[in-house]
């Protein structure tokens, strides 16, 4: 069985976390992946980075990043550095570069410079707000990302400041649309089309994974503000208190609130006009709360997720990571995957995002700084042994 | 030059939004994607009018003539696609959905596993009617496995897969994040799935089976969080708008009801730059705040100096301050300040698109951008129905005949059916 991106070769520019996500996808599903870092190393692999008996141990967010993926080293800086990327990009199937806009055409490695001498080159651009636009040169961060692609407005508290999503979701989803995009430019070059710049925005991508917030405005004038854990049209859609934890319960049709109003032996509500209809529950979840709560105090997660489940109602236990970690649907089906690494050692990582029957994806260890930097500049520049030498000599790679 | 899916026929027998989306990101780079859709799929013929008040969904919060075609919910996900009514209950139905099944290259669905089945439509039994099919299943927690059966919705797999727990106030408990996050990404992610396939096809001859269980791909956005568990032991920590490095870094009123800024310094000297634009450049140079760590360790009075400033200003306005002093900072944008954003207006991010019963709308555009087949925006959401003749007549070539019998024994229409009661208003 083969992979689905067997016999492709990525050059990974990326310093973020947009690019570095995408490259991880691609290396997953099968293609060679080499990650070029300056001589520094990718700033991610200092995130949370430890060190103990005199040996570094790399952060999480770096490992897991960049599994399966090959790294040199190369000082992209200097023009041999330029001149050594343009030869690596020669015998490429995509860059991934995710510097911001200009950067790469400063350093005459954009799109237009690479494609010159390689018209199938795929040429993958991930930025904050992309290359145009007024907020092309504005700096981002994560948090200004939620905020601005209109997440943060919708979470937290009423009545409290709004909330920042977890880890680095701007990011991932770009890098996620970054692996459509550029599989999407793989097909279209097949049939002699040559090769195409992709570029893909993080505000963007926040903003085309709305639900409903931007069309319920242009429709009807509604903006939807953020209600703790509750949830737009529907109740209860929430995180309930229970014996030893925390449920997150999601009604949204009226027979699976007809049953949970029934296993919570509170039937006579349904002719209660004040819970009648999503958007009355909705108005009134104060109330409703209130009656229902004692329920969930008493019973275990465990205990409320298999009695809802059995009457089909969407109900599941809100996990910390280590209860992820142990999941017993996620062991079953072997989610995590075990991977040692020399400076890390042996962890569970998750495993690739979806399965594919007949081209599986593999969850390889993230690569040492430079590990691989010989094989890649003998195999990926054609530069004889004894130039190799010199620039090595020279302190270029 | 063509489109790059021209010529791609997709199946689109998704529900809800993961799914949905999905398709459409195939749609727009001009895959021909058909909703495969029952009668009752959107909701009934009538509804009440609180709800269309209530929900946001209707243009004006009016239901109109034909609310099934003119819910803003349904129609956002279902630009550049045709729609097909087909009952996959009845065993006519099921013929005809094989007999498509057989001119088509991709099947999507994100029923629970045992629907398929029952139907007698799963991938074991397609691929005999296409032999190279490529299909790709999209259900909470996969095709196998103890809670295969198990229902579930983007707003219980969000906690479940711990990112509930990776966020919130840090004096309280879990929080979610307001939208059903597994959803768009579980539906970004199968688009890229079906395109990998369609590729291993190009190559090998070969169709297959994509299964893509919705809290796997949830705990991959996040996974950096359970190496993290591993390597140190310990739950991470409940930031609120803070980080682990960065100082300040948080959310600021400003002037107006509910307004708010962010704003993140990632270094000394932006530090230093902050500390002018706030009016306070003696800050700058006062020890306690010299370092990240010491200004985290001064959170209150640090974050007391930025409050002091922002509430006084217009949020939009300070952010353009803050950005000409090279600092990251970003209002935070409600549906109107998104939908009228200048960046995203500025770059054409919201294509308008007519509808003959919803009327002409901005709606979210496409975030890839590719140089030479460039996402289309061709038509708007599909009547229910609307393509019933075209491709059972036109790409099946059912016969006048049978075509009437479809409709007549109930196995396609163009209207949903009746609810069995409405709601007093």
């Amino acid at each position: 069985m083969d992979s689905a991106l067997g016999g492709l070769r990525v050059l990974d520019l990326s310093q973020d976390v947009s690019g570095t996500y995408c490259g991880k996808l691609l290396a997953c599903y099968g293609a060679e992946v080499w990650k070029i870092e300056p001589p520094s190393g990718d700033p991610t692999r200092h995130i949370g980075a430890s060190t103990s008996d005199g040996r570094t141990k790399p952060g999480a967010l770096f490992l897991h990043l960049n599994t399966g993926k090959k790294s040199c080293t190369l000082n992209l800086d200097t023009e041999r550095g330029q001149e050594i990327l343009r030869r690596l990009a020669g015998g490429a199937d995509i860059v991934i570069e995710d510097a911001g806009p200009g950067v790469m055409e400063e350093r005459g490695l954009g799109y237009n410079d690479l494609s010159a001498a390689n018209a199938n080159l795929i040429y993958v651009s991930l930025s904050a707000f992309g290359s145009d636009g007024p907020y092309a040169g504005y700096q981002a961060t994560q948090l200004t990302l939620y905020a601005l692609g209109g997440y943060m407005y919708l979470t937290g508290d009423p009545d409290r400041e709004p909330l920042q999503g977890p880890g680095h979701q701007p990011a991932c989803l770009a890098g996620a649309h970054a692996l459509a995009g550029t599989v999407i430019a793989l097909w279209a070059r097949e049939p002699g089309a040559g090769g195409q710049h992709v570029e893909v925005s993080e505000m963007e991508s926040v903003a085309a994974a709305h639900q409903w917030t931007i069309t319920r405005y242009n429709f009807a004038g509604v903006i939807q503000r953020r209600m703790g854990n509750r949830y737009d049209l529907t109740h209860p859609n929430t995180l309930y208190p229970c014996r030893d934890g925390y449920v997150a319960i999601s009604v949204s049709t009226e027979k699976q609130a007809e049953s949970f109003l029934l296993l919570v032996g509170q039937a006579e509500l349904l002719e209660d006009k004040r819970f009648r209809g999503g958007l009355a529950r909705l108005a009134n979840a104060d109330a409703f709360d209130e009656i229902v709560a004692p329920w969930f105090a008493e019973r275990s997660k465990e205990e409320i997720v298999l009695l809802c489940q059995e009457l089909r109602v969407p109900c599941a236990p809100v996990a910390e990571v280590d209860d992820v970690l142990e999941h017993e649907q996620l062991i079953a089906r072997g989610f995590w995957r075990e991977v040692d690494h020399p400076e890390a050692g042996r962890l569970r990582y998750p495993g690739p995002p979806f399965r594919m029957s007949d081209s599986p994806g593999q969850i390889g260890r993230a690569p040492l700084l430079g590990e691989h930097s010989a094989e890649i500049y003998e195999d990926g520049t054609g530069y004889s042994s004894d130039e190799l030498a010199r620039l090595r000599e020279e302190g270029v790679i | 030059m063509a489109a790059a899916l021209e010529g791609i026929r997709v199946l689109d027998l998704t529900r809800v939004w993961s799914g949905p989306l999905a398709c459409r990101m195939l749609a727009d780079f001009g895959a021909e994607v058909i909703r495969v859709e029952d009668k009752a799929a959107r909701g009934p013929s009538r509804i009440p009018s609180a709800y269309a008040r209530g929900s946001g969904f209707y243009p004006d919060g009016e239901a109109g003539e034909r609310p099934w075609n003119r819910n803003g919910f349904l129609n956002k996900m279902n630009r550049n696609k045709l729609s097909l009514t087909v009952e996959l209950d009845t065993e006519a139905g099921a013929d005809v959905f094989r007999k498509l099944v057989a001119t088509s290259d991709v099947v999507v669905e994100n029923y629970s596993p045992r629907v398929m089945a029952n139907f007698g439509l799963d991938y074991e039994r397609l691929r005999q009617v296409k032999a190279d099919l490529i299909m790709i299943s999209m259900p909470g927690y996969g095709m196998t496995g103890p809670y295969r059966d198990r229902v579930a919705y983007g707003t219980t797999l969000e906690p479940e897969a711990g990112l509930s727990s990776l966020m919130g106030y840090p004096d309280r408990g879990p929080q979610r994040m307001g939208i059903a996050y597994p959803d768009p990404v579980a539906g970004i992610h199968a688009a890229g799935a079906v395109m990998l396939a369609l590729w291993h096809r190009r190559k090998t001859g070969r169709g297959q089976h994509i299964d893509l269980a919705q809290i796997e791909t949830a705990i991959g956005v996040v996974g950096e969080a359970f190496l993290e568990y591993q390597l140190t032991g310990e739950r991470p920590e409940r930031f609120g708008n803070g980080h682990a490095t960065m100082a300040p870094h948080g959310c600021y009123p400003c002037k107006g009801e509910d307004r708010w800024l962010t704003l993140a310094v990632r270094n000394d000297r932006e530090w230093q730059a902050l500390c002018g634009v706030i009016g306070r450049p003696e800050l700058a140079n006062d020890v306690r705040f010299s370092t990240a760590e010491e200004r985290r360790r001064h959170r209150d009075e640090t974050d007391g100096h930025i409050n002091a400033w922002t509430k006084d200003q217009d949020a939009a306005s300070a952010m353009r301050v803050l950005q000409a002093a090279g600092i990251p900072a970003g209002v935070v944008s409600d549906a109107q300040q998104l939908a009228t954003d200048e960046h995203l207006q500025a770059r054409e991010f919201f294509p308008r698109l007519s509808h003959p019963d919803a009327g002409t709308y901005p709606y979210p555009g496409q975030p890839i951008h590719l140089s030479a087949t460039p996402a289309t925006f061709r038509t708007d959401a599909p009547t229910l129905g609307e393509h019933n003749e075209m491709l059972l007549r036109g790409v099946l070539g059912l016969s006048a005949q049978e075509y009437e019998a479809l409709i007549e024994e109930g196995i396609i229409c163009d209207r949903p059916p009746a609810p069995p009661r409405l709601e007093q208003d």
